[in-house]
């Protein structure tokens, strides 16, 4: 019990090492935050412009969201940061991450917010479309509300799968959560960082997981 | 009846592929005037009405709105002509994430860019109207059907528009609310609303139009007042219809 307690829990090792837990959780959560803002603007981007069914852009769309939902990001992001040094383009650590995951999760955004744009009734098009307000602003003020409802709760998903993958910086040398704690980890020769770092990914989870809950349970539209 | 034709329908074909399903239709609306237009379903009926506002698109022909060629001219062109023709849909289609006063208001401020208190205004007058004032701020799924498709009048109306199409407007309600949308109509016609109106309450039509279209097969069989489609009808086509609706 002791021994267990000496490597999972040491005080000491835990004391040393927090603040570099401490900034690994900043990290994380400022790539998560750019990554879910990026994917999803350009996952809704995607969408709608899809929605214009204009052949040879759909072609590409499907195709991005098709690769980009098979590939591993982890495949991706050595890729970047190791393999294309060596055609001259240079990219950080931090930066090859937020690529990659923004583009993983605006493949998923994509494909979710298509869906709800395929459920969208088509008399909701009809009766935009009748009352002169044309395509676009159809799509704007009609469609996209609704698919936007309709894709909430796919959408927490994959939020917070994709701000879980920022652990994929740790080969890569991005100083978030995981690789803190595995830096930490070897300094020490204690497993106290990693547990730290469990703490920590619980201590950001946890509470989006509740939120998700939460907005999940509001779908019914109503006055509010 | 010498009134000017608001709405015109002219050599109106519309295929799917080889399929026919409009030929040749020729058709006159005049201001204020109500048609009816009635025939088994299948007779191609609902879509000379879409056509009406090319949300179906015709193969050939020509729909004219107050002397205007709706064929004719850029896709802009189009939505602005499309404000002058008020659709009525047999399903309602109310935006469900919007009040009602929001339905009624969207396209008067994003389509004929109106200031949010004249469409406010202009919206309450036709809730109003449509007897649906004290439900402005209800959500469509709050509402009965017949109350849905008063509003879904109402959200058409607001836009000034200078023909009413109605497809099959009391279909999807329950016989208790059907009195309810007859009258918002009845009324219409009685204000000089120009209205095209595809439907099978027979004896709304026999009290109120002017003018009793029967279609078939997708060709106009016979047009007439109501006493003559309903009291003697020529074709033997329309005297198989009526005699099987008034069962």
């Amino acid at each position: 019990m002791d021994r267990f307690l000496q490597t999972f829990f040491n005080p000491v090792v835990a004391a040393k090492y927090a603040p570099d837990i401490i900034a690994g959780i900043w990290v994380t959560l400022e790539i998560a935050a750019a990554v879910i803002i990026a994917g999803i603007g350009l996952g809704l981007l995607l969408a709608c412009l899809r929605a214009y069914r204009i052949k040879v852009l759909n072609f590409f769309i499907i195709c991005f969201a098709d690769i980009f939902r098979a590939l591993p990001p982890l495949v991706v992001i050595l890729i970047l940061y190791f393999g294309f040094p060596s055609i001259g383009i240079r990219l950080s650590g931090p930066m090859v991450l937020f690529i990659v995951l923004s583009l993983t999760l605006a493949a998923f955004a994509e494909e979710i917010f298509w869906a709800g744009f395929s459920s969208v009734e088509k008399g909701q098009w009809e009766a935009g479309i009748a009352t002169g307000l044309g395509f676009s602003r159809t799509l704007v003020y009609i469609a996209l509300p609704q698919a936007v409802r309709l894709a909430f709760p796919p959408l927490v998903n994959r939020v917070l799968a994709i701000t879980k993958m920022t652990a994929l910086g740790s080969p890569i040398g991005v100083s978030e959560i995981l690789s803190s704690a595995t830096t930490a980890q070897s300094f020490s020769g204690s497993a106290t960082p990693l547990t730290m770092s469990v703490a920590a990914y619980l201590a950001i989870f946890v509470p989006m997981v509740i939120v998700a809950r939460w907005l999940e349970g509001r779908t019914a539209w109503k006055k509010r | 009846m010498a009134n000017r034709p608001m709405l015109e329908i002219a050599a109106l074909e519309k295929r799917f592929g080889s399929n026919t399903i409009l030929k040749n239709i020729d058709l006159k609306v005049a201001e204020g005037e109500l048609v009816f237009v009635i025939g088994p379903s299948g007779s191609g009926k609902s879509t000379m009405l879409r056509c009406c506002n090319r949300l179906e698109e015709p193969t050939s022909g020509d729909i004219i709105v107050d002397g205007r060629n709706i064929m004719q001219g850029t896709s802009r062109d189009l939505d602005r002509m499309r404000l002058q023709v008020g659709m009525v849909f047999q399903g309602f289609h109310l935006y469900p994430h919007m009040s009602v006063l929001k339905n009624v208001t969207l396209a008067q401020r994003k389509a004929l860019k109106r200031t949010k208190a004249e469409a406010d205004a202009r919206a309450m007058d036709m809730l109003e109207r449509v007897g649906m004032e004290h439900k402005a701020d209800a959500y469509p799924a709050e509402l009965s059907g017949g109350q849905q498709q008063r509003v879904a009048i109402a959200r058409a109306l607001a836009l000034d528009p200078k023909v009413m199409l109605f497809d099959e407007p009391t279909s999807a309600l329950d016989p208790e609310l059907v009195g309810s949308v007859l009258k918002v109509m009845k009324d219409l016609r009685a204000k000089g609303m120009t209205m095209l109106v595809v439907s099978h309450e027979m004896g709304f039509a026999r009290e109120t139009a002017d003018r009793v279209v029967f279609m078939d097969g997708g060709v106009i069989v016979e047009e007439g007042t109501p006493e003559q489609i309903f009291g003697a009808p020529q074709a033997e086509r329309t005297k198989a219809f009526l005699s099987r609706v008034s069962g």
